[in-house]
């Protein structure tokens, strides 16, 4: 069974669709990019999924559960977790204050301090720089380190499913890549499931998996990223031939 | 000169503590609470039985202090939590002049509820006595009153941030105030986090209650209005959503009435409340976000 299934989602804001009859799973341990052009509705499709942005049709399900109309919060109880555009950061929080705001979902079971005090000593383990600046405010941190914060706090509610909407949006080169070595290396430290949305396919090639591309609300072409990368139709879809 | 300074702080108090419990709320949910003055006058005429003879029944107000004071928190925290569970609830996805306009519905509502209890005539009454007793602090004679109200005022602001900084729910609170749905999406309950706010102001527009009901001995249900409307522009002056700001605003608000009351020729004493509007414009004009501009209400670069 996929991890997470779309059937034939729509979504609408007033009289624009911005989404229009999208379906596609991922299974567990899978990498999938979602990439195209600005307007296509990436960025809505994620939102949906976290339940930020209600959808007008079809079906979301995710770890076995409906989860269409659901409240964010219950979504993440059910293991999703999400670094929206644009990051997000709780800028008068300090940086450990903002990893911790997730960890209190798990409240209810036992030994959940303990396990969150694990899960910070993890994230400082991936990003020493964080921990060099525990105390800080998160909102005086770089771009870069922001990026690197948002992932952490992601992962603080040891999610089944991570989502990341453009990671590489205004971060120079050199950090992006470095921000792309950790989540691959995270990947197969924690064999997590990742969503990237992107607009460019240049990083889905270098990383490789699998790749959705997306124009006008619908998916043009679904594949694997190397093998669509190297073809024309690549292209062909991104640019949208049905316009000449 | 020290009475200045008292009296300064124990009306600033006042103000601290009506602009906080409207800071709270708009913080999480971006609604301005109109209703929050109601929510006062409803807590003071908790202490009395519903009549509408001119002498008050006095009822909760005989209580000994350590039981009138939890009771008339609880009022406050307990009527404001159903104004959210009625009202608010079915507004949160409005904008924010749809929510502000419900709350103004919500305090008419409130207001001629007392009304019709207790009728419009103010009512005397001497709540907690012992208090009105004077102290020498320094050579100057102070109402004992007005140290207790500085003095527990100091207490709810330092028990509200320690609250804050170092629970569980004041982390949440703090992060759905910055940014409501990134909090949800890590699993923060809108629902616990907006009715916490709740309950918080309504127990400060409680302990204004109680401060000002045993200040003046009147009980008028109009009363809520005229700090409301002080508290509101404290926490604009402050910077909505500011709880630091709110706060500070609300103690200069009342350092600005009571040295203009003592400074101002006689003759324009009267006038005193339009001078401290024009020292608000002047701040307005200087600092439109306020003293202290919150996070989470500016503009996203």
């Amino acid at each position: 069974m996929s991890l997470l299934a779309l059937s034939d989602i729509t979504i609408r804001y007033s009289r624009l669709t911005a989404v229009r009859n999208v379906s596609f799973s991922m299974d567990e341990g899978e990498i999938l990019f979602i990439t195209g052009p600005n307007g296509a509705g990436k960025s809505s499709l994620l939102r949906a999924i976290a339940g930020v942005t209600p959808v007008a049709g079809g079906r979301i399900d995710l770890a076995g559960h409906e989860i269409t109309g659901q409240a964010p919060e219950n979504i993440a109880r059910l293991g999703f977790s999400m670094v929206p555009e644009g990051r997000d950061v709780f800028g008068s929080l300090t940086t450990e204050e903002n990893l911790l705001v997730g960890t209190g979902m798990h409240a209810r079971e036992r030994g959940w301090r303990s396990r969150a005090a694990d899960e910070l000593e993890a994230v400082y383990a991936t990003f020493p720089m964080l921990k060099e600046r525990r105390h800080g405010q998160a909102g005086l941190l770089s771009g870069g380190q922001q990026q690197m914060l948002v992932i952490g706090r992601a992962l603080m509610t040891n999610p089944r499913l991570v989502a990341i909407d453009e990671p590489s949006l205004g971060l120079a080169p050199n950090i992006n890549d470095q921000v792309y070595e950790r989540l691959i290396a995270l990947r197969a430290q924690r064999q997590l499931t990742l969503l990237i949305v992107e607009q460019s396919s240049a990083r889905a090639m270098m990383v490789g998996g699998r790749m959705i591309l997306m124009r006008g609300g619908q998916i043009v072409l679904d594949g694997d990223a190397r093998t669509l990368g190297n073809g024309e139709a690549i292209q062909a879809a991104y640019f949208g031939y049905e316009d000449h | 000169m020290l009475q200045i300074l008292f009296d300064a702080l124990s009306l600033g108090s006042l103000y601290a503590l009506g602009a906080l419990g409207i800071a709270l709320i708009f913080g999480v949910m971006r609604l301005v609470n109109f209703a929050h003055g109601d929510v006062i006058a409803f807590c003071v005429f908790a202490l009395l039985w519903p009549s509408t003879d001119a002498m008050a029944i006095v009822f909760a107000g005989q209580l000994p202090w350590y039981l009138l004071v939890p009771f008339v928190l609880l009022c406050g925290a307990g009527l404001s939590v159903l104004c959210e569970i009625v009202v608010f609830r079915r507004f949160r996805q409005a904008n924010p002049a749809t929510m502000m306009i419900a709350s103004f519905a919500l305090g008419f509502v409130i207001r001629y509820f007392l009304l019709m209890l207790f009728s419009s005539r103010p009512k005397s009454i001497s709540l907690l006595p012992e208090l009105s007793q004077p102290v020498e602090i320094l050579g100057a004679r102070l109402p004992l009153l007005q140290l207790i109200t500085i003095v527990a005022t100091m207490v709810i602001l330092i028990g509200l941030t320690l609250f804050l900084r170092q629970t569980r729910f004041g982390l949440e609170m703090r992060a759905a105030a910055e940014n409501f749905s990134m909090a949800r999406m890590l699993g923060v309950r809108a629902n616990r986090v907006i009715m916490g706010a709740f309950a918080l102001s309504g127990a400060l527009a409680a302990a204004i209650a109680l401060i000002f009901g045993a200040q003046t001995g009147t009980l008028d249900i109009q009363m809520g209005a005229s700090i409301m409307l002080m508290a509101f522009i404290a926490t604009v002056i402050g910077g909505l959503g500011s709880l630091g700001g709110a706060v500070l605003a609300g103690f200069l608000l009342g350092a600005a009435s009571v040295i203009m009351q003592v400074m101002l020729p006689i003759d324009a004493r009267p006038f005193r409340d339009a001078f401290v509007y024009g020292a608000v414009i002047l701040v307005l004009l200087f600092r439109p976000q306020g003293l202290i501009a919150a996070r989470g209400t500016k503009e996203r670069v």
